[in-house]
């Protein structure tokens, strides 16, 4: 197994399509949690997957990972359908997952943690070429760590991040799919994880980015897919979408608490008379089951 | 392999440093690149980098070790038979039995479980040997087979129990303790002690063996010239890859230091008998089995299950292979363990296994630093936890206390161990090095 295969690194990696889903349905009991999603993953090109809390994008990744079953729709790769059962399935068509809770052993150092399940050598673990591969895999994402030596529990929560993600590129993936990472991060380590997406993508992987924060995705993503209430509600190119048009996406609306809020704060007399919202109206977007 | 041309956010040490930090770091080896490391030069670098560690609470063997020297200094002043050749001839043999135990103990302390019926399944593999072999006449060797089978027997039930049905390994175990207790005194019969004939092997292999002089020191010298060997060509190894290694003054002085620690006890207990065939065999299974758990893909997995079984199951460990490992594995360890007590005492009988065998089976695992938590030991715990624990067993007897003060005293260091555990633990995670 490579660490990483030596990428042709060009000005601009071509751009193909590596995995298209088309009309995916995902029920839980008479809760019906995706209808008919489609989604194209291209390489070299970081789509973030963005809705609000119940819109289903983690269940949509969550089948992609191979934890849940489809009940509906397609997914091919390039010109074959194929199926994803479990997570050994999901490894095998080169998506790599990289869970919110990161699923690190604090006990083990940085090496270990890289490689679990994936030792190195034959018989015995190879621990100097898996060190050496280690730093190699580190320095090409310039992650800051000082050490591969020590337990990952000594290691800030960017850091972490950083192992995860390192280690996600071990088995050569094709799709790297990131659930929040940068949720529980400070304003540094945030930055660190998003250089890091930005050189995944210039290695030409596909990247999925499931994130609440929108300044996030608009820094790092080059598309945008929009869920809400387990359906698709729009598709966007970064460079030609402002944060409002993302944000009535995601809450269905234009008129909705977030612009309220807005207009509340531009302090305009009449911008502040009609801020104010009647008691009684809920956010439009508390109707999920 | 290329780098990317990346956006220039970082900081240095990269491309963009200064040509003379280029420079610096091109001598330096690849793990030792990042400024913010401690460099450690020297020998007496190494000396401040292990205070370093003890002080973050990262203190391996060391409370242990001072622990039994302190035993040890008190027991001589006490009474100067304690520290006699002839005594500890008599404390290795004693520690053979129940340290093999405590391996197992070890093991699935790792993976964070406990097995509380090690005692019983030693009593019942020593009914079986004994009443195979002298009752039923079965060839020694079949007999031995059958006690070690029946370890792996009732290890692959608790292994198929906890990973079938989620029974945490306290309550399982427990059932076993009194299920495998019952067993051992049905296996036994009306009789209850059988007498295994002093002059069959195992008898003779547990009670009378002892290296030749000759054989003990080529044995030490071999052990210190593989250790320097190895360490040698790791350094090699390391140094090929643009890794920092340990460099030749330290692997000498590291290999002198195990000679010293080898061949000085040996010549002492050369002095009367010698060292002991059962207490070999418990030193060759501690190397093997410390071998399996820190070079393996089993033994990184184990310390994965330990650490966070979730993380383990993820990146595709086979954790019902894991706990099905480690529970045959300690099972079997116990029986081994029954066996030698077995031979040693030439006789099984419906005390085989009872009394203390479990409790200083666990306590020896723990004393000697495998954490309850999981996830952190090794094997040496056992022997340095057994050490301990028969050197207070043998001290206290020497000076004809009851055994009433022994089991209050070992209870007392028991938990003294479980309470330095835990104050590492939490001194480890406010040093971030869980």
């Amino acid at each position: 197994m490579t660490v990483l295969s030596p990428e042709p690194v060009q000005g601009a990696p071509t751009s193909e399509l590596v995995l298209s889903m088309r009309g995916i349905d995902k029920n839980f009991g008479a809760v019906q949690a995706l209808t008919a999603i489609d989604l194209d993953i291209y390489s070299g090109e970081v789509v973030a997957l963005v809705g609000d809390n119940g819109a289903g994008k983690s269940t949509l990744i969550k089948i992609l990972a191979g934890v849940h079953p489809k009940d509906g729709g397609t997914i091919t790769d390039g010109d074959k359908s194929v199926t994803i059962n479990n997570p050994a399935e999901s490894g095998a068509l080169g998506i790599a997952t990289v869970y919110q809770d990161l699923a690190l052993c604090d006990n083990l150092d940085v090496v270990a943690n890289l490689f679990l399940g994936h030792e190195l050598g034959r018989g015995t673990i190879d621990e100097v070429e898996m060190e050496k591969r280690s730093w190699e895999l580190l320095r090409q994402l310039s992650a800051r760590i000082p050490s591969v030596r020590i337990p990952v529990a000594s290691l800030s929560g960017g850091q972490r991040q950083t192992v995860a993600i390192a280690r996600s590129l071990i088995g050569d993936p094709r799709i790297v799919i990131l659930d929040e990472p940068t949720a529980a991060l400070g304003v540094a380590q945030t930055a660190e994880v998003l250089n890091l997406i930005e050189r995944l993508r210039e290695r030409g992987l596909a990247v999925v980015l499931i994130s609440h924060n929108m300044a996030d995705v608009q820094a790092v993503a080059d598309r945008i897919v929009v869920l809400r209430l387990g359906r698709n509600n729009g598709e966007f190119k970064v460079a030609d979408v402002t944060y409002e048009d993302i944000i009535a996406a995601i809450t269905g609306a234009s008129d909705n608490a977030v612009t309220r809020r807005a207009q509340a704060r531009v302090g305009s007399p009449e911008a502040a008379d009609d801020a104010v919202p009647p008691p009684d109206v809920a956010p439009p977007e508390e109707a999920r089951p | 392999m290329t780098t990317p041309t990346s956006p220039p956010q970082s900081s240095p040490p990269e491309p963009a440093a200064p040509p003379t930090e280029t420079v610096r770091l091109a001598a330096v080896a690849a793990d030792l690149q990042d400024e913010r490391l401690i460099q450690q030069h020297g020998i007496g670098g190494a000396v401040r980098a292990f205070g370093r560690r003890v002080r973050s609470g990262d203190i391996g063997s060391l409370p242990v070790v001072i622990g039994l020297i302190v035993i040890w200094v008190a027991f001589s002043l006490l009474n100067p038979n304690f520290l006699s050749s002839t005594n500890l001839v008599n404390l290795t043999l004693q520690c053979a039995a129940v340290g093999t135990i405590s391996i197992g103990i070890v093991l699935v302390l790792l993976l964070g479980e406990i097995d509380l019926s090690v005692g019983s399944v030693s009593g019942l593999s020593a009914a079986i040997l004994a009443v195979g072999f002298v009752n039923l006449g079965w060839p020694l060797p079949v007999a031995l087979l059958a006690s070690l089978l029946s370890g792996v027997v009732i290890g692959l039930l608790y292994g198929f129990l906890y990973t079938r049905f989620g029974v945490p390994s306290f309550v399982i175990t427990l059932a076993g303790l009194l299920g495998f207790l019952g067993l051992q005194l049905w296996v036994l019969g009306s009789t209850g002690s059988i007498n295994i004939p002093f002059d069959s092997w195992i008898v003779q292999f547990a009670q009378q063996w002892f290296l030749p002089d000759w054989l003990s020191y080529v044995l030490v010298i071999l052990t210190a010239l593989a250790y320097a060997a190895q360490l040698f060509v790791t350094a090699n190894r390391r140094a090929a890859a643009g890794l920092s290694a340990v460099p030749a003054t330290s692997i000498v002085v590291r290999s002198v230091f195990l000679l010293l620690v080898l061949a000085v006890p040996t010549w002492y207990l050369n002095q009367t008998r010698g060292v002991g065939a059962t207490f070999v065999l418990f030193l060759v299974l501690v190397v093997v089995m410390n071998f399996f758990l820190t070079r393996t893909r089993w033994g990184r997995s184990v310390y994965a299950v330990g650490g966070n079984v979730e993380a383990a199951r993820r990146s595709g460990i086979n954790v019902t292979k894991v706990y099905l490992t480690v529970f045959v594995l300690c099972s079997t360890f116990a029986a081994l363990g029954g066996i030698l007590a077995a031979g040693r005492l030439a006789a099984a009988n419906q005390g085989s296994g009872g009394g203390d065998t479990n409790l200083n089976a666990i306590a020896a695992a723990v004393i000697g630093g495998a954490s309850l938590f999981g996830g952190r030991g090794s094997a040496f715990s056992a022997l340095l936890g057994i050490l301990v624990i028969q050197s207070i067993s043998s001290g206290l007897t020497l000076l004809n206390l009851d055994s009433s003060i022994r089991y209050m005293i070992t209870g007392a260091v028991l938990l003294l161990a479980v309470i330095v555990d835990s104050l590492s633990r939490r001194t480890r995670a406010s040093h971030g090095r869980a």
